[in-house]
């Protein structure tokens, strides 16, 4: 009768293994093969090259607007090294180093910033969704596709991105409270990087972490230290073990900071100061992981340093073979501007694209 | 008077409804210390401080909805949709309710709002930013549909739009954000919703267009009268409700019209004109209404955006071919 306290909700853990300055904790250490080791590192390095030339050309107007994932890595590495290939993996729109870890080529991302529809290349064994730009609807997509999987007895599963900010969308609850009702093989990656553009995390919610918000759906909640490669990869794994194997949803809260602007168009310097930035330019991903990586003595300096070198020269021939496909196209016909609308073409489509061939010759000979 | 950005002209026009109008409050996502991702809201939130320039939580159907709640108890929200593509998330809280609420409770309850959103092409944008879809908004009952096509009637129609008692969509064409500017005088010149604005008088045919493609359509009128051609130019601005009455006269008078919008053809503005120019001037016509618009397609990624919409070369050959006829 009298008011008392019900079951225990859940709890919301959170864990760091290796901290900003890379010391590691030998208790929770995981045991992470050399090779698998190095090769996140090397995904993390190369994000990092890829982001910053993109920044440049973006900057020099050969491409358009998109969203730079500096700071945020190890969160995207992390998760993204435990999917299989039959696995799906759901993106938002700031997790160009988990696609190019599943297979995206440097061109076709640039293709596709430079705004050419060719740039959307999905390889047919491919089970990668396409960047997906309006916040938060791409959970549900998750949720449909891990149901699917789980529907004909396979024991694959959805690994989906999204921010903080995505959290106060409907499309969020609603992936969530599905997956759980449903047991749903599906992981979502929470990426909270503190800002959605100039909104702090403070104004996007009142709950003290996102991991949180799992408990009211009644599926677990993990939080990490986001910019800890070690720590992201365990807390995945356990995400995604269970997901495969129990059919049980996870909310993954990988606690990171957005380096840089929000987009291209965007300024920051209108809500946020250097002080601000500042401490987490200390709590970098990438370099606690190379600290911990030379104790290892698994790199030095010499290593990274040949590694920069070679991202730079790949990058530098990847642009070069983007602006070839960019020609190509542009002296070509744009007649596909009418392709892919549907599975077969229709009288008025058919119509429009004889107006429009016809049309084309008139601008063109008009200049 | 101030020269003036098509942008600039829509800050001012919220500027001074807030500062007349105490029940007026903005919201939206980033409208606030950002002032805006257009900065359509810059120095708002200084001057009239955080809780009447609110920087909402990312979703729209909540910036809506509360918006109706808010109008529901006496204030005049002016809430921002970051770009028309993500209205949709809110899209059932518009239907449902905005476009209802005098409807449903006999005049008891009313709305009065006013939901900015920057539309169309032409800013090498990403997927989503770029559509025009007014029709949507157009077709439901109950809504008004704002289109200014530059600083000064930006200024003037967003006024009348936050002072109207009903709710009104303001459909704001991004490409012209920054395309020009204009004398902006000191005090408004009001410009009633529901009516059309002739821009060019002329005899021979009669354009009719809104938004990014109006200045397109003079330039187009401009090119025909130096083949001794004189088109008659209507900026639609109020899209619904149609001021029929602007429209049918200018017909009545030329015999000939061309419709011209960025938005796909089939089931759109133009579409609507046509049958209301059938249905009140066919017998003045000396041939059929002509539609100039973005193909039934999603406009294409930003490389080939400018294939899609329709250019002053285009609507000056359309327009030549109906005086052929
Ligand atoms: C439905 C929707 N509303 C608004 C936008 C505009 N927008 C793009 S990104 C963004 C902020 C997203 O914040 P968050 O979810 O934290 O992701 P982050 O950008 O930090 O990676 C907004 C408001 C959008 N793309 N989709
Ligand atoms: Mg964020």
């Amino acid at each position: 009768m009298p008011r008392h306290a019900v079951e225990r909700l859940g709890t919301v853990t959170h864990l760091s293994i290796l901290d900003e300055t890379g010391a590691v904790d030998k208790a929770l250490e995981p045991d992470i093969p050399e090779t698998d080791l190095l090769e996140m590192h090397r995904a993390m390095l190369y994000g990092r090259c890829f982001d910053e030339r993109m920044l440049k050309l973006q900057r020099q107007g050969r491409i358009g607007t998109f969203a730079p994932i500096k700071g945020q890595e190890a969160a995207q590495i992390g998760a993204a090294a435990h999917l299989r290939p039959s696995d799906w993996l759901v993106p938002s729109f700031r997790e160009i180093a988990a696609q190019i870890w599943r297979g995206a080529k440097p061109r076709d991302i640039w293709l596709f910033a430079a705004g050419y529809n060719e740039g959307v290349a999905i390889p047919e064994d491919a089970r990668d969704l396409p960047l997906c730009v309006p916040v938060a609807t791409q959970l549900l997509h998750a949720a449909g596709v891990a149901y699917a999987t789980k529907y004909r007895g396979e024991d694959d599963i959805v690994m989906t991105f999204h921010g903080d900010g995505a959290t106060s969308e409907g499309d969020f609850h609603e992936a969530l409270n599905f997956s759980g009702v449903l047991d749903l093989p599906v992981v979502f990656v929470c990426q909270n990087n503190q800002w959605a553009i100039s909104l702090p995390l403070a104004k996007q919610t009142r709950s003290k972490t996102i991991a949180q918000k799992a408990v009211a759906y009644g599926i677990p909640g993990l939080r990490v230290d986001g910019n800890d490669i070690l720590a992201v990869w365990v807390a995945a794994k356990e995400a995604v073990d269970r997901a495969r194997n129990e059919q049980i949803p996870t909310l993954l809260e990988c606690v990171t900071y957005r380096m840089e602007v929000h987009t291209t168009a965007d300024d920051p310097t209108r809500y946020r100061t250097e002080d601000d930035v500042a401490p987490w330019r200390k709590r970098d991903p990438i370099s606690r992981f190379e600290t911990y990586l030379k104790a290892k003595g698994l790199i030095d300096d010499k290593t990274l340093k040949g590694m920069r070198e070679t991202f730079r020269d790949a990058l530098k021939h990847d642009w070069q073979e983007t602006q070839e496909r960019i020609e190509e196209l542009d002296a070509g016909d744009p007649m596909g501007i009418f392709d892919a609308l549907y599975a077969q073409d229709y009288p008025h489509i058919t119509e429009q694209k004889a107006y429009f061939r016809e049309r084309l010759k008139r601008e063109r000979a008009h200049g | 008077m101030a020269e003036l950005t098509m942008i600039q002209a829509v800050n001012l026009a919220m500027r001074e409804a807030l500062a007349e109008d105490d029940a007026v409050i903005l919201l939206g996502q980033d409208v606030g210390v950002d002032g805006g991702i257009f900065r359509a809201t810059q120095g708002l939130i200084e001057d009239f401080g955080a809780a009447r320039v609110l920087d909402t939580p990312l979703a729209e159907a909540g910036i809506i909805g509360m918006a109706v709640g808010m109008a529901l108890n006496g204030m005049k929200p002016v809430a921002e949709m970051q770009f028309s593509g993500f209205s949709y998330q809110a899209f059932h809280q518009i239907e449902n309710h905005v476009a209802r609420f005098r409807w449903r409770t006999n005049g008891r309850f009313s709305v009065p709002m006013v939901i900015r959103m920057p539309y169309g092409a032409g800013v090498r944008a990403l997927e989503h930013h770029s559509e025009s879809r007014e029709a949507y908004w157009a077709h439901t009952p109950g809504l008004k549909l704002v289109i200014p096509s530059g600083p000064i009637k930006a200024r003037a129609l967003l006024a009348a739009a936050i002072r109207d008692p009903d709710p009104v969509i303001f459909y704001e064409p991004k490409a012209l954000y920054r395309a020009f500017k204009e004398d902006v005088p000191d005090v408004a010149e009001p410009i009633k919703i529901g009516k059309a604005d002739v821009v060019r008088v002329g005899k021979d045919l009669t354009l009719i267009a809104y938004g990014a493609m109006l200045p397109r359509a003079v330039d187009a009128a401009t090119k025909l009268a130096g083949d001794g051609i004189e088109a008659e130019v209507i900026d639609l601005m109020t899209i619904s409700p149609l001021d029929e009455e602007t429209i049918i006269q200018s017909v009545k008078k030329t015999g000939r019209a061309v419709v011209v919008h960025e938005a796909s053809r089939s089931f759109g503005v133009g579409a609507e004109l046509c049958a209301r120019i059938n249905d009140k001037a066919f017998f003045h016509l000396e041939a059929p209404v002509k539609r100039v618009t973005g193909y039934d397609i999603h406009p294409p990624f930003f490389a080939r955006e400018q294939h899609y919409l329709p250019s002053v070369l285009r609507i000056y050959d359309e327009a030549r071919e109906t005086l052929t006829i």
